[in-house]
């Protein structure tokens, strides 16, 4: 069996839930352990940055402004998991943030209802793994993927049509 | 430890009965041409209060479903006998009954029993008798072997009646996760128990040959991984936990070997897992994807889905030759094979004209025959007797359980009550 890594960020966030659960009740001390936490994310978060040295806090927020206006889903075509002109531009605006942050991110792969399940499964694996070679392609560490597929087991849109399906088959990036 | 918390929070293990909502009913939406007509009359009762099931009921409904025989109904019944003595076969042969099942049903403390005599009107002579026994709360289980038995004497086919089914059920939550649970029943739907409910999905259960444990995949620890369960106890235990997908777990005939579909090395492949080390051996090594591996009864071939030709087509896999062939030709979409215990009729979603079917493919003759006429229909489950498949399709945008006799005459519907099911799972035949 392999042990998957445990980041020392997901310890520090246990470590503040383990908090907030001994606190019972106590809004104040629970206010206080989740303001500490926070405070100690966004030091982690700007010593990451001052380290790499890159983009300016100015330059940041207009990368980070930039890859939330396209957002964090990348769609398909039916049984595709090539990377569309547009899903490119969407996950190039994400790149260029990771390039600046050294956040760790996780690639969630999803289909629309046509087909078995299981293929599924693989068809949504192939999508998430498509963008992540994308983005290793362009410099980011592999190390800093995870990626999941849930096939058809997840869907946005629940109902049968191309409209509805168009909306499932995709990649969702989320944060670590 | 992250993980030990995660199971806590979001895995409820249960035996409970099911409320309503998991309820399956019955609809049969076609018969065959002509069904063998059979008066079922209501058994006696022989016992303090009420019985604790209408066991000719059930019997009744059992046989209706398999779409073999046509129930007179009872309120057409010119007498109820319950004794040979009582049979008078004029009365049925008025009614155009061909057979005639009579029975008595009593009880000593903690032990149901169902006595039963099945005649042929037109020869006017007994042909079956015979009894069950057990647990009053296992009257309904009594009920489906004395419809075994009946189905067997006069199709000469075993009934499939006493065995039970697995099925995921969902429940649609607006902005957030649906609920999975996993669910078993008996061969008709009713009498669900919920074994497992999760936020997170769940997925391809499935019977080990022994009807005493199951296998699934659950995502409850936020990734796949293939869980065993033991029914008998709610035991469970998890038997991967590989990066990428853990998925497809399928028990080779003999109860040994588990296959089952893994990406850890890179993208989805077939492997086989010893059950007692553990230790797995990689049988599919293709940069396409290889999934959904299906044993053949004989436990020497495995069929799976492959994209290796450029579409999902089915493959064959031989354990001795280490060689792979192709079995399906015709269509651009064959997937998810379920081979009959005879080892000669496989089903599986085929799809023509953009639209998902359930198909079945002979093996000896070669021959591909479309079962259904729905469009989104998946994961078919062959009854241990090869009379029926079950599959999943979608009414109304709802996903639901049908059936359909492997030869296309008789069909029936199971809908929920509420939310969509999918995903059947028909057990091999359960020991008593």
């Amino acid at each position: 069996m392999k042990i998957l890594p445990v980041t020392s960020k997901a310890i520090a966030i246990l470590f503040s839930a383990a908090l907030l659960v001994a606190c019972s009740g106590s809004d104040t001390k629970e206010d206080e352990a989740a303001a500490a936490a926070a405070a100690a994310a966004a030091a982690a978060a700007a010593a990451a940055r001052s380290a790499q040295g890159a983009a300016t806090s100015a330059e940041m927020a207009r990368l980070e402004e930039a890859a939330a206006a396209v957002g964090n889903v990348f769609y398909f075509e039916f049984d595709s998991a090539n990377l569309t002109s547009e899903a490119i531009n969407a996950v190039n605006a994400h790149i260029a943030v990771m390039h600046n942050n050294n956040a760790n991110i996780r690639l969630e792969g999803h289909t629309d209802e046509r087909g078995t399940r299981e293929y599924n499964i693989a068809l949504g694996e192939r999508r998430a793994n498509s963008v992540r070679d994308y983005m290793v392609a362009n410099g980011i560490s592999s190390l800093r993927i995870e990626t999941i597929s849930y096939g058809e087991e997840s869907p946005v849109a629940y109902g049968s049509g191309e409209v509805n399906w168009a909306q499932n088959r995709r990649v969702e990036l989320k944060p670590q | 430890m992250k993980r030990l918390l995660a199971v806590l929070m979001s895995v409820v293990l249960s035996v409970s009965a099911a409320s309503a909502w998991a309820q399956l009913t019955i609809e049969i939406s076609q018969g065959m041409d002509n069904p063998t007509s059979i008066a079922v009359v209501p058994f006696t009762w022989a016992g303090a209060g009420a019985p604790p099931e209408d066991i000719s009921a059930v019997i009744d409904s059992d046989l209706a479903r398999s779409g073999q025989f046509a129930p007179i109904a009872r309120t057409d019944m010119l007498g109820n006998p319950s004794t040979e003595a009582e049979v008078f076969y004029r009365d049925w042969r008025s009614l155009n009954a061909e057979y005639l099942l009579i029975g008595r049903v009593s009880a000593e403390p903690g032990v149901l029993r169902v006595d039963y005599e099945l005649f042929d009107v037109l020869r006017q002579t007994k042909v079956l008798s015979g009894y069950e026994q057990g647990p009053a709360t296992d009257a309904r289980m009594l009920a489906h072997r004395v419809a075994d038995a009946v189905y067997e004497k006069l199709t000469g086919v075993p009934g499939a009646f006493a065995t039970k089914l697995l099925y995921i059920s969902a429940t649609r939550v607006s902005g957030g996760k649906d609920y999975s649970r996993l669910t078993m029943s008996d061969s008709d739907g009713a009498r669900p128990i919920v074994l497992l409910e999760t936020k997170e999905p769940l997925l391809a259960p499935t019977w080990a040959p022994d009807g005493q444990n199951i296998a699934y995949v659950s995502f409850e620890t936020g990734r796949p991984a293939i869980y065993r369960q033991e029914l008998a106890t709610g035991r469970r235990q998890q038997l991967t936990n590989f990066q990428g997908i853990n998925s497809s777990p399928a028990w080779s005939p003999d109860g040994r070997t588990m296959a089952m579909v893994l990406s850890k090395d890179g993208n989805p492949d077939i492997y086989l897992m010893d059950l007692a080390t553990k230790q797995l051996t990689q049988i599919t090594r293709h940069y396409a994807i290889d999934t959904e591996p299906a044993w053949m009864p004989d436990g020497q071939s495995l069929l799976f889905t492959s994209d290796r030709g450029g579409k999902p087509q089915i493959y064959r896999y031989d354990l001795r030759s280490g060689k792979t062939d192709r079995v399906t030709y015709e269509g651009s979409y064959n997937a998810r094979a379920r081979v009959s215990q005879d080892g000669r009729s496989v089903v599986m979603v085929h799809q023509k004209d953009g639209r998902f079917h359930i198909a079945v493919l002979d093996l000896v003759t070669n021959r591909m025959q479309i079962l259904t006429t729905t469009d989104l229909d998946e994961s078919p489950s062959i009854a241990p007797n090869g009379s029926m498949v079950l599959y999943a399709t979608k009414d109304a945008d709802r996903g639901i359980l049908a059936a359909v006799a492997v030869d296309g005459d008789a069909k029936f519907r199971l809908p929920a009550r509420e939310g969509d099911v999918r995903e059947p799972a028909w057990s091999p035949y359960l020991a008593r």
